[in-house]
């Protein structure tokens, strides 16, 4: 019933920050990090309502510098599907990381480093904490020397997200002023350089701030005295999540799920879903013009039952259709809610479908996701 | 009134032949916030270790077993509506189902209070 004690884990700088405010710590992809302080719920509530503060520093950091944007973006664009070209200094595009057969390696954020605080050529991202190895491995690997790549393991990352997130930074930087939705910029905080985008894991509008190692407590320790500030786990974090529709690598996709399956079809470029030029298009390609057999759909089941991850989904007749992938009861909805795979013909919202748990059948159908509207400060680009 | 627990962490609390049962307060304190309760039948007879019910909170289902054998003769229709009731007061308003218990001396081989804070410290 108890969680296992974390043993032999890597330690994020926030560490002893965590067991301080009564964390309960969990192995987390290799790390020792916070399941929850006060309680998932509490925390869940607080970030939809205010701010909460979430230590995302097992995620890996990566910078790739080539002799100019042109020459980065074509040697990433050989294995993700965006259209990072278009991509202006400060801009960061959500999109994922392919293998030959048209399987999502990764999910991960792009960003063009915001004028002057980088020279031409050089591109951020942010990965899984599970897969940043395999990445730069595979990465490198594509690049055959000629891109180099790098992880940034003495930089942490911390995630300030709620309505009240934009407000409390605004007490300590202009920088978010002209900030919309998926850009970013350096900014100051208490002294400390940090880098910040305006993004997040959680449907709030909110903040990732990228900061050396050595500054992440003082950090943490400023924006934890705001009153409108508390920490929150990664229980928080994956309610939270499933509520904004918003995919976990290895569960809703993984090397074997195609974007057009897993319904990502805004992590490839318009113009580029048609002319390819990346790895796997032959089997996306196909996926895109003759359809996917299965799909990615959000569900909402009657009742107050948890439906999670690897129930079964069936249609009215009982057939088997599908299974979850990510399921779980939804906080701010006091529903149970997942994400799964269907048979793509009943994937439209509105399908019933039902699931099966412990021999009982809950019913339930496909609606849009997210399940909870975003509430993203959308900005357009100077 | 004494309770006795399991090593799964329910607890009884015998009356006469009746035994109520539920998860103690570190039982809930680790499972964190409650949402779903799915109770037993009533009338069911069970034996001692058999599945009788699931607790399911926002991270995890838990499995409730039956600290003693016997038979289902109440459940808390309550937990439908306020599964919560079982992290806000675990050992009175939050209980889950009533045992007739066949045996009083499985409820003697249950460990006393001093002896559960051994096993949960």
């Amino acid at each position: 019933m108890g969680d296992t004690p974390p043993t032999d884990l890597r330690k994020t700088p926030l560490f002893d920050r965590h067991v301080a405010l009564g964390g309960r710590m969990v192995d987390f992809a290799g790390y020792a990090l916070p399941v929850q302080y006060a309680g998932i719920v509490a925390e869940h509530r607080h970030t939809r309502e205010a701010a909460s503060l979430f230590d995302v520093s097992h995620m890996g950091q990566l910078v790739f510098s080539g002799p100019d944007h042109a020459t980065t973006v074509g040697w990433l664009e050989k294995v993700v599907p965006a259209d990072l070209a278009s991509l202006a200094p400060g801009e960061m595009r959500y999109t994922v990381l392919l293998n030959d057969k048209g399987g999502i390696e990764d999910d991960l954020i792009v960003t063009r480093p915001a004028e002057g605080y980088a020279e031409d050529g050089v591109m951020f991202a942010v990965v899984n904490g599970a897969r940043k190895a395999h990445d730069l491995r595979y990465l490198q690997r594509v690049f055959e020397g000629e891109l180099r790549a790098e992880m940034r393991p003495d930089l942490a990352l911390i995630a300030l997200q709620g309505p009240k997130a934009a407000g409390v930074l605004a007490d300590l930087t202009d920088a978010t002023d002209d900030l919309g939705f998926m850009q970013s910029a350096p900014a100051t905080l208490g002294g400390i350089e940090t880098y910040l985008s305006r993004s997040g894991y959680t449907g709030e509008d909110g903040f990732e701030i990228s900061l050396e190692n050595a500054d992440a407590v003082a950090l943490f320790d400023l924006l934890i005295a705001h009153p409108a500030v508390e920490p929150a786990g990664l229980g928080a974090r994956d309610s939270l999540r499933l509520e904004a529709g918003l995919c976990l690598y290895g569960h809703d996709m993984t090397e074997e799920t195609d974007p057009v399956s897993a319904s990502l079809l805004f992590s490839m470029g318009r113009e580029r879903r048609k002319t390819g030029g990346f790895a796997g298009f032959e089997a996306i390609g196909k996926a895109l013009s003759e359809g996917p057999a299965t799909r990615r759909v959000g569900i909402r089941f009657q009742g107050r039952q948890p439906v999670r991850e690897g129930a079964e989904l069936l249609d009215e007749s009982g057939q088997t259709v599908g299974h979850v992938t990510s399921g779980g009861f939804a906080p701010t909805l006091e529903a149970p809610i997942a994400m799964g795979y269907v048979r793509a013909d009943l994937a439209s919202p509105g399908q019933a479908i039902s699931a099966a748990v412990r021999g009982k059948i809950i019913p339930g159908q496909v609606v849009r996701t997210p399940f909870v509207p975003n509430t993203y400060v959308r900005k357009t680009s100077k | 009134m004494t309770l006795r627990y399991s090593q799964d962490h329910e607890y009884v609390r015998l009356e006469g032949a009746v035994g109520t049962i539920g998860i103690s307060r570190y039982a809930q304190e680790q499972l964190g916030d409650v949402v779903f309760v799915e109770l037993p039948q009533v009338g069911a007879s069970v034996t001692r270790g058999d599945e009788v019910a699931v607790v399911e909170s926002v991270k995890a289902a838990s499995e409730i077993y039956a600290p003693v054998s016997g038979t289902i003769v109440e459940v808390n229709d309550k937990l439908a509506d306020e599964p919560g009731l079982i992290n806000t007061d675990p050992v009175a308003a939050g209980w889950i189902f009533k045992i007739e218990v066949a045996d009083t001396g499985e409820f003697e081989s249950l460990m006393d209070e001093a002896a559960y804070a051994d096993h949960t410290a």
